[in-house]
């Protein structure tokens, strides 16, 4: 008998499952609706409050947040940031199409800027983001052709930029958003970030930059009515 | 992981007079009370989230059979493999032959207890392949060769001195004129000693902390971003999981997660939750190429439907031990086994039997608080009970403890005897010590009088105190 049927014949067994009992009909049911649960009071903010819940809970765990008006200043802004922390002026980022289309060039034209998966030696990337979440200062990020994984952990700085309108308040909204963008599958790895890799595990006393990366931070795009 | 359970007492004996360990322990009762405390009280939902994780859990395992099922299907749609293996040894085959099938020589790990439990690095060392552990508190105790002192915190036993020794030990190649006497220069080491590791290794081995039916994704939740590039780089991630793990929906999995963190260690979120479905797709630029899921009993559906099935909502967020004076006190390798502290005290007598592990339940002093700081609400001391129960019935407590059990039963089940016994002994004790109101040396008593005195009764026994106040009172009214 294979381990299979002999560990689901366990489980039977001790579950006393009849047939027709109902129980795959329940489970049917529990996928399909996929029903919240209980959403805390804080994730249900809107507006500025939620902009700003996010930003605070973001520092709260050490990431820093920068607030820009168009997107147009992220260039300056993320040109700055490293100037500010003494990385060389080279960034490697994501090949995607809102990354792309900031005025890199124009606006930032000392930056020597790359693309494409993380290499070993790069020391910052920047990335987009798919959403974040307010409750907790979480950034979500996911893979494909535009967004490798890489990214988020190899280089020792990570630089992630955030539109207000991707920043939701429970990370609820986000699997309601993952579900709509991605109707036939989850993306291969999605990653909820909050704050920089850190480590406790010697003496339980805080580190920051254990594997992962040392800084993030997050550019938030802010516009005119866009909160 | 060859279990000295049977030996707790002694372990126990040799771990109070560590003064290394002692020191060391000071970190965990300092390190996590606090900080849960704290963040309970940021979120006033959560003891209502506590229920709903429990609900969530106990509605699962009710209906494991099916979930099972609906996720294993999910893994395939998704291309990914599951290996649903009965016992630790077939799990520990399982990996190997994938290892072996990409002719993997060095597999690196991300946190895993149930890889601990399987005794994982040693079958693929006698296999001639490197298991090379990642989480910083496991890779300290991997050049320890010693197994984890904590569900969550492997190596808090170790002090930094320790740890400054261990990697001037094993770091050959680096200058030893090095300075290593901050935590922050070891994290530094470790961090460039071990991103060589990720990108020479064949195999990225991970545990779960979920597994989630609606998608066929496994969840890992880390702080330092090693298993990410634990699962990222190399060619095949395996996920060893057992299959308590599952939980119905994304929406599931979110609420069981604001619980996790804030009782493991007091964040709100940890820093990484990552999910992850089926290996890389064809258009992905980087991640695993091949993705393999052991799906492990190992006993475990032996619970369902008995006293202990409770214990199979735990997520192993180490809550119980931060707050057990026992495990303060004697550490987490006094208990001989995987699993530590309140958490490992019943579930180590369902894994490897109440013969080989029954002091566990018994170390106890059931003043409730794991239950009371448990997310997931399971009743650990009434399990410890039950154990102590099943072990008595199975005659293995010592014949000298049962005659005595016995011996007590037979008294208090006949109550006038106990009352003339009771006041009898009371009377001795309270006359004897009258002088000096408690005693140096007491006989019967030499485990209790041998580090603290014995305060002396006041020579009546409660009974009888409670039968006058209650006469006094009626007289009053
Ligand atoms: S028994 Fe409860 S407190 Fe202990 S590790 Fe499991 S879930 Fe956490």
């Amino acid at each position: 008998m294979s381990s299979r049927k002999a560990i689901l014949g366990a489980i039977r067994h001790s579950l006393g499952r009849q047939r027709g009992d109902g129980a795959e009909q329940a489970v049917e049911a529990r996928l399909r609706t996929h029903d919240r649960n209980l959403v805390p009071q804080r994730g249900c903010l809107e507006g500025e409050a939620l902009l700003s819940l996010f930003s605070s809970q973001a520092e709260r765990v050490d990431a820093t947040v920068e607030r820009v008006a168009t997107d147009a200043e992220v260039p300056e802004a993320v040109a700055e940031y490293l100037k500010r922390n003494n990385l060389p002026p080279r960034v490697r980022m994501a090949p995607h199409p809102d990354i792309q289309a900031l005025p890199w060039a124009e606006k930032a034209p000392l930056l020597e800027v790359a693309e494409g998966r993380a290499d070993p030696q790069d020391l910052v990337s920047v990335t987009p983001a798919f959403a974040a979440v307010a409750e907790t200062g979480t950034l979500v990020l996911h893979s494909g052709p535009q967004t490798p994984t890489t990214l988020n952990f190899l280089p020792e700085n990570h630089v992630v930029v955030v539109r207000a309108s991707q920043v939701v308040g429970a990370y609820e909204e986000v699997w309601d958003r993952l579900r709509a963008a991605n109707p036939a599958a989850l993306p291969r790895t999605v990653n909820m970030i909050t704050g920089p890799s850190r480590t406790g595990d010697i003496e339980q006393r805080l580190e920051l930059g254990a594997h992962g990366p040392r800084r993030l931070h997050i550019v938030l795009i802010a516009e005119e009515g866009d909160s | 992981m060859q279990s000295t359970s049977h030996a707790f007492k002694q372990n126990a004996h040799r771990a109070l007079h560590d003064p290394m360990l002692q020191k060391a322990m000071g970190h965990v009762r300092s390190g996590f009370i606090d900080k849960r405390v704290q963040a309970a009280a940021r979120l006033p939902e959560f003891d209502q989230l506590r229920d709903q994780a429990k609900a969530i859990k106990d509605h699962t395992l009710a209906h494991l059979d099916h979930y099972l099922e609906r996720y294993e299907a999910k893994v395939l749609e998704m291309g990914g493999k599951v290996h649903w293996c009965a016992t630790a040894e077939e799990a520990r085959e399982a990996v190997l032959s994938i290892c072996r099938s990409l002719d993997a020589r060095t597999v690196t790990k991300g946190k895993s207890m149930l890889s601990e439990e399987i005794a994982l690095n040693e079958h693929l060392e006698a296999n001639g392949i490197e298991p090379v552990e990642t989480d910083l508190g496991e890779y300290i105790i991997q050049l320890r060769k010693e197994p984890p002192s904590h569900i969550i915190a492997p190596a808090v036993h170790v002090n930094k001195e320790q740890v400054e020794a261990d990697f001037r030990r094993v770091h050959k190649n680096l200058p030893p004129e090095r300075s290593l006497s901050e935590a922050a220069q070891l994290v530094d080491e470790a961090r460039q000693v071990l991103r060589q590791r990720y990108l020479e290794a064949d195999v990225g081995i991970t545990g779960a902390n979920f597994l989630i039916a609606e998608t066929g994704t496994s969840v890992i939740v880390t702080n330092e971003g090693n298993g990410d590039l634990t699962q990222t780089l190399p060619k095949a991630h395996i996920v060893v999981a057992s299959l308590e793990k599952v939980v119905p929906t994304l929406e599931d999995c979110a609420t069981i997660l604001r619980v996790l963190a804030r009782s493991a260690t007091g964040q709100e979120f940890s820093s990484y939750t990552t999910f992850s479905t089926g290996p890389r797709r064809p258009e992905d630029p980087d991640g695993p190429e091949e993705y393999h899921v052991i799906l492990l009993d190992n006993g475990r559906s032996s619970m369902l439907g008995t006293e202990f099935q409770d214990m199979l909502r735990c997520i192993r967020c180490g809550a119980c031990m931060n707050h057990c004076p026992v495990y303060h006190a004697v550490g987490g390798h006094s208990y001989g086994w995987v699993y530590p502290g309140p958490m490992g005290a019943v579930l180590t007598p369902s894994l490897i039997g109440v013969e080989e592990a029954g002091h566990l339940p018994n170390a106890s002093t059931f003043c409730g608080r794991c239950e009371a700081v448990c997310p997931m609400r399971i009743p650990l001391p009434k399990m410890m009970r039950h154990w102590r129960e099943r072990e008595f019935e199975q005659h293995q407590a010592p014949a000298k403890a049962r005659l005595a059990i016995e011996a007590w039963a037979f008294v208090a089940k006949r109550p006038r005897l106990y009352r003339w016994a009771t006041s009898l002994l009371i009377g001795a004790l309270g006359r004897a010590g009258r002088r000096r109101g408690r005693f140096r040396e007491l006989p019967l008593a030499g485990g209790w009088t041998a580090h603290r005195d014995f305060p002396a009764p006041s020579g009546r026994s409660f009974q009888a105190r409670w039968a006058e106040q209650q006469r006094r009172g009626r007289a009053s009214r």
